[in-house]
This record gives C-alpha cells, sequence and structure tokens, in this order.
C-alpha cells in the first residue's frame, strides 16, 4: 500500500508545502507574495479533496493549483513585479556576456556542451538549473520563469505588467545570458572530458 | 559596415538573433540572413546549440518532479 494513502488528505496535502513554497521564491522572488500564493493554493486544495494514486500525482495537481494563483498574484502586482534593482540592467547591452570582438566576431569559440541527453534528465542538473534561476536578479528572474515555467506568451506577460516590448525583450535575453553562463560555469565546464 | 550586402549578419547580431528567437518569431528576413549566417559560420552554430539543450533542458523541468526530495 502506498503511503500516500495511509494518511489523511489534509496531511497529504500538508505535506507538499515546502515544495510548493521552492518554487513561488523562485517565480514570485517576493516572501510574502510566496508565502500567500502556497496558502492558497493548500486551501483551494482542500477545499474540493480528491483522491490520487501516488503521492507525486497528488504532487502534480498541486502545482498546478499553484501556477494559477501565481499568476493571479503576478496579475494582481502588475507593475510593482518589474519595480527593483534592475535599472543598470536594462542600460546595459544584453549580449555583454558573451564576448565579442570589435568586429562583430566572437572572440573566443562558444563551448561545445556536447550531446548531454543524459544530464538533462538528472536530479543534479536539476538542482544546478534551479541555483542558476535563482541567482538571476529578480525581475530578469520572474519574467525568466513566467516564459519557461508558467509557459506565458511574451505578449501576455508585457500587458499584465505593463512593460514594453523592447523592455521586456532586453530584461528576459539577459536572463537567457546569465543562465547561460551560470550554466556553463556550474554544470557543462564540469561534464565536459578534460 | 557594409549596407551594400542586406542580408550579411555579424556574428554578434547573429546572438541576438538567436537569443531573440526563443521569444518571439523572426521576420522572414531576419531569418533567411540566419541561416545564410549559420551555414557559412563555425562559432555561431555552437552558440544555436547551447540555446537549443537550454530550451530542451527548461522542457525537461517543467515536467520534473523532484520525487527525490520526499524520501525519508
Amino acid at each position: 500500500m502506498p503511503d500516500s494513502g495511509s494518511l489523511p488528505f489534509d496531511q497529504q496535502v500538508a505535506s507538499h508545502r515546502d515544495y510548493l513554497l521552492r518554487f513561488a521564491r523562485l517565480q514570485l522572488r517576493n516572501e510574502t507574495w510566496a508565502e500567500d500564493a502556497v496558502s492558497e493554493t493548500l486551501l483551494a486544495a482542500l477545499a474540493k479533496p480528491l483522491s490520487f494514486g501516488s503521492r507525486s500525482q497528488l504532487k502534480t495537481w498541486l502545482v498546478g493549483i499553484l501556477k494559477h494563483k501565481i499568476i493571479d498574484a503576478l496579475r494582481h502586482h502588475g507593475r510593482e513585479v518589474c519595480v527593483g534593482g534592475d535599472s543598470e540592467d536594462e542600460q546595459a547591452d544584453p549580449l555583454e556576456h558573451l564576448a565579442f570582438q570589435a568586429d562583430g566576431h566572437f572572440a573566443a569559440q562558444p563551448a561545445d556542451w556536447g550531446d548531454p541527453e543524459q544530464d538533462l534528465s538528472s536530479r543534479q542538473f536539476f538542482a544546478v538549473l534551479e541555483a542558476c534561476a535563482s541567482k538571476l536578479p529578480a525581475v530578469q528572474g520572474r519574467l525568466f520563469l513566467m516564459r519557461e515555467w508558467l509557459e506565458l506568451s511574451s505578449e501576455e506577460i508585457c500587458k499584465e505588467l505593463g512593460l514594453t516590448a523592447t523592455n521586456f525583450y532586453v530584461l528576459l535575453h539577459r536572463a537567457r545570458l546569465r543562465l547561460r553562463e551560470c550554466l556553463e560555469l556550474n554544470w557543462f565546464a564540469e561534464a565536459r572530458p578534460a | 559596415m557594409t549596407p551594400s550586402y542586406p542580408l550579411r549578419r555579424t556574428c554578434k547580431e547573429v546572438s541576438a538573433l538567436l537569443i531573440a528567437r526563443e521569444d518571439r518569431d523572426l521576420p522572414l528576413q531576419e531569418r533567411l540572413a540566419l541561416r545564410l549566417h549559420l551555414a557559412m559560420c563555425q562559432a555561431c552554430p555552437r552558440f544555436e546549440r547551447q540555446l537549443l539543450t537550454m530550451r530542451n533542458a527548461m522542457k525537461q523541468w517543467r515536467q520534473y518532479t523532484d520525487d527525490a526530495s520526499d524520501a525519508k
């Protein structure tokens, strides 16, 4: 018998709180917003108890609810989502993390990351990916995860947050390049054969 | 600057296009310029592969539930 069936539903749900909070923090980058989104998720789940065959099915269901609560929070906070700390980033060239010569050629060839099919499904890789995402500046991190985790379209994001397309792309592209750099330093440089 | 070659792009311009492509559709002319550059460049296809790897990684990550963190 799976242990998930042996606990009352409310305790099963509550046991996922830390996991949900991890994602809420990563996406919202605000402790209060994250706690609220997770509390609302747990309340919504408790209001309509369902039966799940396994712990991971319950978790997947909860993550689905959490995503909706997070989107509500981002809508609610609107322009506030893009305020804070990134002003110097908005001015800078998003490509500054890649080294180019004056004539626009790469100063050094981008590294060959190989064929990392195996890597990409390993728990250690996801831990590095999460750590890299959490190290993005707050606004960039929110925008990046809205695209990649919540799977919102660029148009939706700009509309909800009152961002111009230009600003949005600059921030998002910087986020992608920072993440690329972080993965290269912390994963692909290690994994590549010497 | 070589305004007489409207489809010529530097690696830096191509990198910007490759990044932009992750989030929006490129105009036809840029898609063509990108393809022409990638066919004759050594460095940019590597950068393109890195971005594809990241795209795959994010896709896997979206589907991933960290069940190992439940292990008691």
